[in-house]
């Protein structure tokens, strides 16, 4: 419990929830991050399909996808189901220390 | 008092007129399982939908479990829900009804109270009510059949209420009311819809950061009955708590105006007195047996005891100011309880009076009688004799035996 | 049946469609039920109200003050799923009928793991198809109660060790097959049952539109891999999800009125036997299943075979006995 959560008169009845998770960031739960290959990725989609998150993102007026990493939780599957093996997981780049 | 409505008097068991209230009150799902001594209910309630006297969507379903899961999601949709049960389907409903109430889903229904396993019986106490005290229902008991169908029409002012927002329960003796046949005053199908009106909804604030109708909408969707966990469920119980302080008002205003317009009050509402103002010695009772307790206190009184009798209409919220007030002046009181609370030194309603009297300077030495368990019968003679103990205890200022049985052989 | 033209659909359709079970779920890296849900819930029509039962999706996707659902959810109880449906229905049909509905139509979906239909919400489930309340059922089957910890249900297959049923000196894991539910719901005279598997994301998703389309109750079995309770790599979720159709475990298939007809992936492998893997290509990488793997328990595996081959058989015999 923290002092920023709300009391009992501030909120509404019955569980109605206020937020939505969007706002609940899941990405740093990952050890392994999905990188892409644009030179062998066929914008089959099969990652933005087969990702439980949501995390991998069309962009249709881009003609691209896009990692979302803020939910993206390193599972591997879209790497593992790429067709053209134009994802592979990484250890994230050590940030300056 | 008075009524300027018209009113017809019907011949009516309670069942019956509980299906009658419920026929006129606009209600848009019924989700229901039959047990005895509910069973007049759904059964009658049954013809309405098959004649097509009502617009009620009737499920009848597999289960207790169900029908108030039901009664739930129906309420969750913005629909006005009613369901009935008694004894072992309260029991199954149980899990259901802290769900019903946390949901703060304003279900109504009518418990045609009854004795619960084991051994089966199927005759009237107050087992099944009673050991759901706590699961955040308005629990209303009542008198006779009359009052079952008044009751059943406040009952959906009360849970609907936006200040109140909770699952009401009416409850009414098996057998002894639901099966008997009275003479019942209804009101008018266009009175009883103007009384209770449309269901209105309070607004939430949801996830899309909109203030909307608390119900499941496509348009406005939100999130209902989630997992809250240590940081925040605590908070949502005590709203629950504040929706019962609200519903003790309520009751009362409900109650107050039902009465303006038909004629028929209960006492105020939560409890009713009868001949306490000078009483010495008195009993306090739930349901059915205030009837006979009444002509009891009218016998005494023409002997030239001061008896006394309080009714406890409203056993959730409890009445603590009501009761205090009622019985603080009095020397002795018997409670009448019909349904035991194992191992817990005497039944619900001795538990919960005697507290309500704890913290007067001056009380009253509290004795507990239970009761009529499994239907067994009891008689003005035997309640008599109550008072006669009582006397005693008002004159030696001393209790012998603090929970008694009555009716009960050795 | 009310389908008067099959939904044509393209990955680049379903990747352009709002996600309606949103980020930032708690579900583990991985999970093929939140995958299966996502995929669901890109299958609606039109206006649509949700009722999940207690487990592992309901607790993830909904903890306060957090919510996953872009629609209206309602969660009771773990064995209400239905009985919810059954009252949201019942209410949408009153309100339209009194004309307090904005909606022309509100499709409703009723959500539950293994142990919410197989076991404890059974009942509810059962007397809701009886009653024919319009709902589609979505069945996540996950194959155990992972949300408790990963105990047996009525799902667990064969041989699979779980909390309840571990690989013991002289237990295998569990004892008992898994109960062929798709028939029972079949059994009770629906218009519409039908399996699939998340690999084959374009036929699950046309039978969840098929089921929301059918006026009465509709069944739908998903089969939903769970690494934590499986003990199998995140990253193969989806590859187990094809596997298990190879290996002809879980067959697709649909049951319209009582006819059974063999989904593509599935009738493939009818039609040439020789595609049909070994269950041991399926099980073996599973760590749930990993003591089978050892000599004593040879006769697991056997029997484990025989059974899904006899399955197989049987599921072919009434394709064409339906037919
Ligand atoms: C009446 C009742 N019994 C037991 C539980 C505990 N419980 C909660 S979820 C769950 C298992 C859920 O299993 P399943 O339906 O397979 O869904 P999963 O968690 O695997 O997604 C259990 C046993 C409960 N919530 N309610
Ligand atoms: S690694 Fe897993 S969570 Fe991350 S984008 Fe790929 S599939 Fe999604
Ligand atoms: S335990 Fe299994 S089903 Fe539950 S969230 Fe994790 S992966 Fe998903």
């Amino acid at each position: 419990m923290s002092s920023k959560d709300k009391g009992w008169k501030e909120i509404a009845p019955a569980g109605v929830s206020p937020k939505s998770s969007i706002g609940f960031m899941t990405g740093d739960w990952k050890t392994y991050m999905p990188v892409r290959d644009l030179e062998k990725c066929t914008t089959c989609l099969m990652c933005v399909l087969y990702c439980p998150e949501g995390a991998v993102r069309w962009r249709p007026e881009m003609g691209k996808i896009e990692f979302d990493y803020s939910f993206c939780k390193g599972c591997g599957i879209c790497a593992n189901e790429c067709p053209t093996k134009a994802i592979t997981m990484k250890l994230p780049e050590k940030e300056d220390e | 008092m008075k009524s300027d409505v018209k009113q017809e008097t019907l011949a009516l068991n309670g069942d019956e007129a509980v299906a009658y209230a419920v026929k006129q009150s606009d209600v848009d799902v019924v989700a229901a399982y039959p047990i005895t001594p509910q069973t007049i209910m759904v059964e009658k309630f049954s013809e309405y939908v098959a004649n097509g006297e009502v617009e009620t969507e009737f499920v009848c379903t597999e289960s207790e479990h169900s029908a108030m899961a039901a009664s739930i999601s129906a309420s969750a949709t913005g629909a006005r829900a009613f369901t009935a049960t008694a004894s072992a389907g309260l029991a199954l409903m149980h899990e259901m009804l802290f769900v019903a109430s946390g949901c703060r889903t304003p279900v109504v229904m009518a418990v045609a109270n009854r004795a619960l396993s084991a051994p089966l019986n199927i005759h009237g106490d107050h087992s099944d009510t009673m050991a759901e005290r706590d699961s955040g229902w308005v629990q209303i008991y009542v008198e006779n059949a009359q009052e079952a169908y008044d009751s059943v029409i406040q009952a959906f002012r009360i849970a609907e209420h936006t200040s109140v927002l909770l699952p009401v329960l009416v409850g009414l003796d098996g057998f002894t009311l639901s099966h008997t046949l009275e003479n019942v005053t209804a009101l008018s199908d266009a009175d009883v819809k103007e009384f209770i009106g449309e269901r209105k909804l309070i607004n939430v604030l949801t996830h899309e950061g909109k203030s909307v109708p608390f119900k499941l909408d496509p348009d406005n969707p939100m999130t209902m009955g989630p997992i809250a966990l240590q940081n925040y469920y605590f908070e949502f119980k005590r709203q629950q708590e504040e929706g019962m302080k609200n519903a003790l008002a309520l009751i009362r205003q409900v109650h107050d105006e039902y009465a303006k317009l038909s004629g028929r009050s209960y006492g105020n509402g939560l409890v009713e007195k009868y001949q306490l103002d000078d009483a010495e010695i008195a009993v306090v009772c739930v349901g059915s047996t205030a009837g006979t307790m009444k002509t009891v206190v009218d016998e005494l009184r023409a002997e030239g005891v001061k008896a006394g009798l309080l009714k406890l209409r409203t056993f959730r919220p409890f009445p603590v100011e009501e009761i205090q007030n009622a019985l603080g002046k009095v020397h002795a009181v018997g409670i009448m309880d019909k349904s035991m609370s194992f191992g817990g030194n005497g039944g619900a309603v001795f538990h919960e009076v005697r507290h309500a009297l704890y913290d007067l300077a001056e009380r009253p030495l509290v004795v507990d009688y239970i009761y009529g368990l499994g239907g067994r019968d009891y008689n003005p003679k035997e309640f008599k004799k109550i008072f006669n103990e009582l006397r005693q205890i008002a004159h030696s200022k001393r209790v012998h035996k603090l929970v008694n049985f009555t009716g009960l052989r050795e | 049946m009310a389908t008067t033209q099959e939904w044509k659909i393209t990955a680049k359709d379903i990747a352009e469609k709002p996600d309606i079970l949103m980020p930032g779920h708690r579900a583990c890296a991985g999970c093929g039920p939140a995958h299966a849900l996502r995929l669901v819930m890109k299958a609606i029509r039109g206006p649509t109200i949700v009722t999940e039962a207690t487990g592992c999706m309901e607790v993830v996707t909904s903890i306060y003050p957090y919510t996953s659902w872009a629609v209206p959810w309602l969660h009771t109880a773990f064995e209400t799923s239905a009985a919810n449906a059954s009252g949201i229905e019942a209410a949408l049909k009153v309100l339209k009928r009194k004309g307090k509905l904005k909606q022309e139509h509100v499709d409703v979906i009723a959500i539950a793991g293994d142990g919410g239909t197989f076991d404890i919400g059974f009942q509810a489930l059962s007397g809701a198809v009886e009653r024919g309340h319009d709902f589609l059922f979505v069945l996540y089957d996950n194959e155990a109660y992972m949300n408790t910890g990963i105990q047996r249900s009525g799902g667990t297959p064969m041989g699979a060790a779980t909390t309840t049923t571990p690989a013991g000196s002289v237990m295998p894991g569990k004892l008992q097959h898994k109960k062929p539910i798709a028939d029972i719901m079949v059994a009770h005279g629906m218009e519409y049952v039908a399996s699939a598997s998340p690999y084959y994301w374009k036929d699950l998703l046309q039978k969840v539109r098929r089921g929301l389309e059918v006026e009465g109750p509709a069944f739908l079995h998903l089969f939903a891999p769970c690494p934590r309770g499986w003990r199998t790599d995140p990253a193969k979720t989806i590859n187990y999800s094809k596997l298990a159709v190879e290996s002809c475990v879980f067959p697709v298939y649909e049951v319209v009125n009582g006819k059974y007809t063999l989904s593509t992936p599935s009738k493939l492998i009818a039609l040439a036997p020789q595609k049909k893997k070994p269950v041991a290509d399926y099980l073996k990488g599973q760590g749930r299943y990993r003591h089978l793997f050892a000599p004593q328990n040879k006769h697991m595996l056997d029997e484990i075979q025989r059974w899904t081959d006899e399955r197989w058989a049987k599921l072919q015999q009434k394709v064409e006995q339906t037919a």
